[in-house]
């Protein structure tokens, strides 16, 4: 990582020493905030009930309840999934589109001035770190609990995400058609479309697959708070310590981010 | 793509000389879109209901402003205790992940029958959110910040391990080579051929495991374990926006400050 | 300057009796063209000239001798700092926005590295060059008309790949991807075509392939032709004229006959270098 240059005669102490120096000092940074972090979080010794309840939680794995799979008139862990399936492509969907324009705003090569793609990258970087779940939060007092409030979190925060990458895809494209296509009279429309856009799409899906994997995972737990999806079902039974269902839910989640994890990635091994 | 014809071709069977079929694009376009209008039914997820929703958004951001700045030494604890869960999370998830790294790699010479399975078991971990590693950490130990951090061990050594083994895959071989032909064995060539490769990348994904687990831990609170996320929580039980404010103003700064410094660092190392 | 007896129409063999009476429409016209960098160097000084319609002009001198400036700003993809540049009359230099658009749509260009956007289609490449022609709503939407595709393929036929139309650019060696940009040229309907060291990339014998595909085309649609080479046989075979550059200044002028190697290392201000020419092939 460090490059290690050997100093020149005149000066074996100079730069040696130096970096020394500088390596110590980072140690010292290091331990001290790890021994900071250890005393603030202080094992409290297992709990007397930790046996108890270990033993009930793995037999509640063991025994998932099967009969929450599939039911008639309710919610049930099928209608579960398939609400958090189609909060994350809704979601990332939406969000695949909209940050279009703000990626173009971001990427130097595309704006005019480093002011507009300067603020393009800041906007995209504030969107960016809100986490998922306090979005979603704040978006269920405005629209109410439920999966659109899940949709316009998922949505908003893969917007900063993607918007990012994006970005980067179209600042590193070859400038060779799109000087081509000026040379044959194209507006700056034109250019885009038949210069920029056919070099970008393909990354461009590629990273929204990917998006969607993560997206999958995140749905599932913006349920926690209320956003729609399993993860409604998922807290209630934890709440009561209904182990047995947690461990149905917890199957079909897996099953559910295994099978999208490979069609995903099927698709996207079919576009590049 | 939408070439209007596709002329008598003298050779047809060449295959640059015809435009493709167009009934597969066109398949293709209608399941989209109609996967998408299904999907806004099931979730109502229509403009006219975000339109519907903007004034209670409004107004709820008016609560939330100005934040209650008086409520700040009372939420610095927590939030310092999230930065220790996130650290200490992300550490011992980076440790945890390097031997199973290591085994899950196809170009080390271990046997398929140890990295398959390894792998498979390393994306079931995966598959499980954060939260609810939080939540069943918090019925074992209890509520605070050690299950929170357990949680996170489970969740970084997941991402962790994933993204460093796809990294050694793609190391150059020539390093390991040198080293089998002066007689080391598995230990030393993983030593001296893949670590130094690898170890840049290694440092890297962990800082970017640690900006994902700061933003993690500020929530893990909310199923109990520990971090600002109880206070949040609590916040907006009791309906007091301005605090909630303040907490996520907080939770910002720190996320940003972090994200930047961590950028650079990871900037220092590739 | 311009005398208006225009011979040109595309597709026919140039008969005897029309060599005789060559047209003496000036194409490109250089007024006192002078072009000066922001860092001081001087691209261009002071040129002067006039190439006819239906010339093959090559270009000769060192790198940095401002042959790519000279072609450049023939269709303002680089901008001169006095002086004028008109083609087919009308001044590029003062021309603006959609009026320069459409003086380029009438100029093809053909690049060193081909420019071809690489996952599309042979085809796609080639209607691109067709944009210029039709409103901006049309073209974004991808409807060419089907007189715009007749065009394209026969352009792919008169530069012999009709057949890989459909095929990604990327599958082709590199002597057919710049028959594609050549292609796409002659979609474009251009009376002009600017090519910047179209042979540079090319092994020797997809170079004479491609040079004897520009001088027919020249030659049998009377396209003006302005080349940039470093090669000097090249030079001497297929040039109508040869214009010789050295630090941004004409320095030679004449004919193939004239350009002796004390012509050229004149230009060159040096001797003649054994990799400056292609050889036998």
């Amino acid at each position: 990582m460090k490059p290690n240059t050997k100093p020149a005669p005149g000066k074996t102490s100079g730069s040696a020493f130096r970096s020394r120096i500088r390596f110590a000092l980072i140690a010292l940074i290091v331990i001290v905030v790890y021994y900071w972090s250890i005393q603030g979080v202080r094992f409290e010794g297992i709990q007397g009930t930790a046996g108890t309840v270990s033993k009930s939680i793995l037999q509640g794995f063991l025994h998932p309840d099967w009969s929450f799979v599939y039911i008639p008139e309710g919610e049930d862990l099928l209608r579960g999934l398939l609400d958090t399936l189609v909060i994350s492509i809704l979601g990332t969907v939406i969000a695949a589109v909209v940050c279009i324009p703000f990626a173009f705003c971001a990427s130097t090569n595309m704006s005019r001035g480093l002011a507009v793609s300067g603020s393009g990258k800041i906007l995209l970087s504030v969107i960016r770190v809100f986490p998922e779940i306090i979005v979603a939060i704040l978006f269920i007092k405005a629209v109410g609990p439920g999966s659109f409030a899940g949709v316009l979190a998922l949505g908003i925060h893969s917007v900063g995400m993607l918007g990012k990458l994006y970005s980067e895809t179209i600042e590193n494209i070859d400038r060779g058609p799109q000087e081509a296509l000026i040379a044959s009279g194209a507006n700056r429309l034109q250019v885009l479309r038949y210069a920029v856009l056919p070099q970008v799409i393909p990354q461009f899906l590629s990273y929204s697959l990917y998006r969607f994997e993560i997206n999958i995972r995140s749905a599932t737990t913006l349920g926690l708070v209320g956003a729609g999806g399993i993860g409604t079902p998922l807290i209630f039974a934890l709440q009561v310590r209904n182990w047995n269902r947690v461990g149905i839910i917890l199957l079909g989640i897996i099953a559910l981010v295994v099978v999208t994890d490979l069609v995903s990635g099927w698709i996207r091994k079919r576009i590049t | 793509m939408k070439t209007t014809v596709s002329p008598a071709s003298p050779n047809p069977a060449a295959p640059g000389m015809e435009a493709p079929r167009k009934y597969k694009q066109i398949a293709g376009w209608i399941v989209l879109v109609a996967m998408i209008v299904a999907c806004s039914i099931r979730t109502e997820a229509t403009p006219y209901q975000l339109i519907v929703g903007l004034p209670q958004m409004g107004s709820l951001l008016q609560d939330m402003f100005p934040p209650d700045w008086s409520y700040l030494p009372t939420i610095w604890g927590p939030m310092m205790e999230t930065l220790q869960i996130a650290i200490l999370g992300t550490t011992l998830g980076a440790l945890l992940a390097v031997p199973v790294a290591l085994l899950c790699a196809s170009n080390l010479g271990i046997s398929r029958w140890v990295s398959l399975p390894t792998r498979m078991v390393l994306n079931l971990v995966r598959t499980i959110p954060d939260l609810l590693f939080a939540a069943i950490f918090v019925a074992v130990f209890g509520i605070g910040p050690f299950a929170g951090m357990l949680a996170l061990v489970f969740f970084s050594f997941g991402i962790i391990a994933k993204l460093t083994f796809e990294a050694i895959e793609a190391i150059d071989p020539g390093p390991l080579e040198a080293m089998s032909a002066v007689g080391a064995n598995r230990l030393q060539i993983i030593m001296y051929g893949v670590v130094p490769q690898a170890l840049p990348y290694f440092m890297s994904y962990l800082l970017y495991t640690f900006e994902v687990n700061v933003r993690a831990a500020a929530v893990l609170g909310l199923v109990g374990a520990g971090g600002i996320g109880l206070l949040l929580d609590r916040s907006l039980g009791l309906f007091r926006y301005d605090r909630a404010a303040i907490i996520i103003l907080l939770t910002l700064a720190i996320v940003l400050v972090i994200d930047y410094g961590s950028t650079m660092i990871r900037r220092k190392l590739l | 300057m311009a005398v208006l007896f225009p011979i040109a129409d595309g597709g026919k063999q140039a008969s005897a009796f029309e060599t005789m009476t060559e047209s003496w429409f000036a194409m490109i016209e250089f007024d006192n063209v002078t072009k000066i960098y922001d860092n001081g160097t001087v691209g261009l000084r002071n040129i002067n000239l006039t190439i006819r319609e239906g010339e093959l002009v090559v270009i000769v001198g060192l790198s940095g001798a401002g042959k790519s400036t000279f072609l450049r700003s023939i269709n303002r993809l680089t901008d001169i700092s006095s002086g004028d540049i008109r083609v087919n009359g009308q001044s590029v230099t003062r021309a603006s926005g959609s009026q320069l658009r459409r003086i380029r749509r009438d100029i093809g260009m053909i690049f060193q590295i081909f420019n071809l956007v690489k996952r599309s289609t042979v085809i796609r490449n080639v209607l691109s060059g067709r944009v210029g022609y039709h409103s901006t709503l049309r073209t974004l939407l991808g409807w060419f008309p089907k007189q715009d595709v007749e065009l394209s393929l026969d352009a792919l036929q008169r530069v012999n790949i009709r057949e890989k139309a459909y095929v990604r650019s990327d599958q082709l060696s590199s002597g057919q991807q710049q028959r594609v940009s050549i292609a796409r040229a002659l979609a474009q309907e251009a009376r002009v075509i600017l090519a910047d060291e179209p042979v540079a990339s090319l092994d020797p014998l997809t170079t004479r392939q491609v040079m004897e595909d520009l001088k027919r085309i020249n030659r049998d649609m009377n396209i003006t032709t302005v080349i940039n080479l470093h090669f000097i046989d090249l030079a001497r075979e297929y040039a109508t004229r040869i214009i010789g550059l050295r630090a941004g200044e004409v320095v030679f002028d004449g004919t193939p006959e004239e350009a002796t190697d004390e012509a050229f290392a004149e230009i060159y201000g040096r001797p003649v270098q054994q990799d400056e020419l292609l050889g036998g092939a």
